[in-house]
């Protein structure tokens, strides 16, 4: 499904990705995980098409398609979505009409009708009911003054309503308390399917006993220097991330 | 004479006023016009707003009509097609319409009144008939020392409208006044005064349009006053959104007693130059002003709005919010004056300006003044201006809006609290396709 082969990017001339290479397939998770400003929310924004990264190198292909070539827009509507590590406050716009605009600008990406009042609110509340969320926060501007908890529950409803191909969950833990935490795991859990994929960018391991990762992978200094299953993470739990940083330092 | 600015269209307006003078016959001697001859003496003496005026600061009208109007041409004769007047009509308002054309009141176009209590007559009419109550509210409110246009506009005061409501009479339908002008083969300036009487207890909406149809330069002045009695509930919409040559000038003044409501909505979509000066005196205890403005500006337009709240007696609130979108070469100024009063304890004004320009070229000046003498009371003031946010631009369109679409929802809801305060769904609607239409494009 999506395949990145060298990846490099940057901003304002920083580098931060230093030749990425990771292959995802349908149907499964993987974890990316590693210290502070190793560049793993870089990857995940640089993966959504923000523009103030410079992709300076590298490939990333989506599904047969150039993912790069493509604004943020179109690589949404072509499935790519991203769950924002500090979701915006766009007071004025409620969230409703926010999904009802998106998910119909979708559809017509892909030849589709735009959805009726009475399906689209079917669907609204199905999705409301998987990250227990409710109907009044939807009602009001998007995540103005909402709690940390019910920002990321926000994510995971867009997500619902979405149903995108390639989900990439960036720091989606941070700042969770567990009930939270495991309501937006839930609502993850019950979005996989084997025809989309999930990359979950964390720091913790706490996150994947909730959301269980098929492959782990740690970033360091803009670059994959381990990966593995599930124990990895484990792993790094334990030990933390020195010895990591000792390896790939040796190695290089 | 001592060298004034403005003083070529000074001298045409003197040559003017001498013609205008010489057709009024009995009614040279009748008191308003004294009040003419003051205004046009105090313009002479006084002249245009000069470079250097500190209130004309950021708009330098002077220097625009002198550049681009001949006030020496008389006006063109209105061939307009009913096309073009229907045209420019707010869509689905259901209102009792005046339409006046050229600046001249048309009877045959505009809806007859008969409301118990409330007198609507043509200004020049009510000079005749309404004699007294004019005398008594005429150049009350809008003193001529205050701007020159006053000066200007009092000097040739004929057109424009004289409402006048009766205690306890509440108007069931807004007054809407639409002043067309046919610049389609000439060039055109014309002046409106109205005047608003607004008895105890009384209820009463009043929405005025100035549109200009036609590729030539028009001018228009207005000047506004309104009396705004006990207890009365008033609410006044400017609406402007006139033709790229267009400038305008107006003038509106509100005097409120006590516990009496007055709110302003000031939209500006459209024109060359247009300058909006709002003075509302709070003068009662328990009155609320509201202030809402909008413009959304784009080419080369400019919009100057100048406000004014001036808090006499206790106990009284004002809110004032101000939003701003400018593109391309356009130009907003805002000045905001809150006086607090000696005797105007406990009370709270609020004002707000906010601003977004989305082009390199696009400027906004924004001034807050606030004179407080009391004190105890609540006053904030603030005012941002900044580009589209974009982190909210990404987030919208990480969700698959196309930018040009997320970006008219950011803006559009950068206006929303200022669309949202509207008080009637034909203007709420006329306004939001306008705007919608605009930020797409």
């Amino acid at each position: 499904m999506l395949s990145i082969k060298n990846l490099q990017a940057s901003v304002e001339e920083k580098e931060i990705l230093r030749g990425i290479n990771l292959e995802v397939k349908a149907g499964e998770v993987h974890a990316i995980m590693g210290p502070n400003g190793s560049g793993k929310s870089t990857l995940a924004s640089v993966l959504a098409g923000k523009e103030d990264y410079e992709v300076t190198g590298g490939e990333v292909d989506f599904m047969g398609k150039d993912l790069l070539e493509f604004d943020a827009d179109v690589r949404a509507r072509e499935g790519v979505f991203l769950a924002f590590q500090y979701p915006v406050e766009i007071p004025g716009v409620s969230t409703t009409n926010f999904m009802k605009t998106a998910l119909n600008q979708i559809r017509e990406h892909h030849g589709e009708k735009p959805l009726d009042a009475v399906s689209f609110l079917k669907r609204m509340k199905e999705k409301m009911k998987l990250v227990e969320i409710d109907q009044s926060l939807l009602s009001r501007s998007l995540n103005e003054g909402f709690s940390g908890g019910e920002k990321k529950r926000n994510e995971i409803f867009q997500m619902a309503m979405l149903e995108p191909k390639l989900a990439i969950l960036d720091e989606t833990d941070s700042g969770l308390d567990i009930d939270a935490l495991r309501i937006v795991a839930n609502g993850v859990n019950a979005l996989k399917s084997k025809e989309n994929a999930t990359i979950v960018v964390t720091h913790y391991q706490r996150l994947l006993d909730y959301i269980v990762p098929d492959y782990v992978h740690v970033l360091y200094k803009g670059r994959i220097v381990k990966s593995g299953t599930k124990d990895l993470a484990l792993e790094l739990e334990e030990k933390g991330y020195d010895w990591i940083k000792e390896e790939a330092e040796a190695q290089a | 004479m001592k060298e004034i600015a403005g003083n070529t269209i000074i001298s045409s307006l003197t040559t003017q006023f001498e013609a205008f003078e010489k057709q009024l016959n009995g009614q040279s001697k009748s008191a308003v016009h004294q009040v003419r001859r003051a205004a046009l003496a105090q313009l002479q003496t006084a002249g245009l707003p000069a470079a250097r005026d500190e209130e004309y600061k950021f708009t330098n009208l002077t220097r625009a009509l002198v550049k681009n109007i001949d006030f020496d041409k008389s006006a063109p004769a209105f061939a307009l097609e009913s096309e073009a007047i229907e045209g420019v009509q707010v869509e689905g308002l259901d209102a009792y319409k005046l339409i006046f054309l050229n600046g001249e009141y048309n009877e045959s176009l505009s809806d007859t009144i008969s409301v118990d209590g409330l007198t609507v007559l043509p200004f020049q009419t009510a000079l005749k008939e309404k004699q007294e109550t004019v005398e008594q509210y005429f150049g009350k409110n809008a003193a001529l020392e205050s701007d020159p246009f006053i000066a200007m506009n009092t000097a040739f005061s004929m057109n424009g409208v004289f409402i006048e409501i009766a205690d306890k009479v509440v108007v069931d339908k807004p007054i809407a006044l639409y002043f067309i002008g046919d610049s389609a083969n000439a060039q055109l300036s014309y002046q409106i005064r109205n005047l608003v009487v607004a008895g105890k207890f009384t209820q009463a909406t009043i929405i005025e349009k100035f549109d200009t149809v036609g590729g030539h330069e028009s001018f228009t002045n207005v000047v506004n006053e309104f009396s705004v009695d006990h207890n009365a509930h008033i609410q006044y919409f400017k609406i402007e959104n006139d033709s790229d040559k267009a400038y305008h000038v107006s003038n509106t003044y509100a005097s409120q007693e006590g516990s009496s409501n007055f709110t302003a909505n000031t939209i500006a979509l459209n024109g060359a130059m247009v300058r909006n000066n709002l003075n509302i005196r709070l003068d009662g205890e328990g009155c609320e002003s509201h202030m809402n403005g909008l413009y959304v500006l784009k080419g080369k337009t400019h919009v100057d709005n100048h406000t004014v709240v001036d808090h006499v007696k206790a106990n009284s609130y004002s809110n004032e919010l101000y939003k701003g979108i400018m593109d391309d070469k356009s130009r907003g100024v805002f000045n905001g004056k809150i006086f607090v009063r000696q005797d105007a304890q406990k009370t709270n004004a609020f004002q707000s300006n906010k601003n977004v320009l989305l082009s390199d070229n696009a400027t906004i000046n924004t001034k807050p003044q606030l004179e407080i003498w009391a004190d105890d009371v609540k006053c904030s003031h603030g005012c941002t201006t900044g580009q589209l946010d974009q982190d909210a631009l990404f987030y919208l369109q990480a969700r698959g809006i196309q930018k040009e679409k997320a970006r008219a929802i950011l803006l559009r809801a950068f206006a929303s609290d200022v669309l949202e305060n509207i008080d009637n769904e034909a203007i709420k609607n006329y306004l939001e396709a306008i705007i919608t239409e605009r930020l797409e494009a």
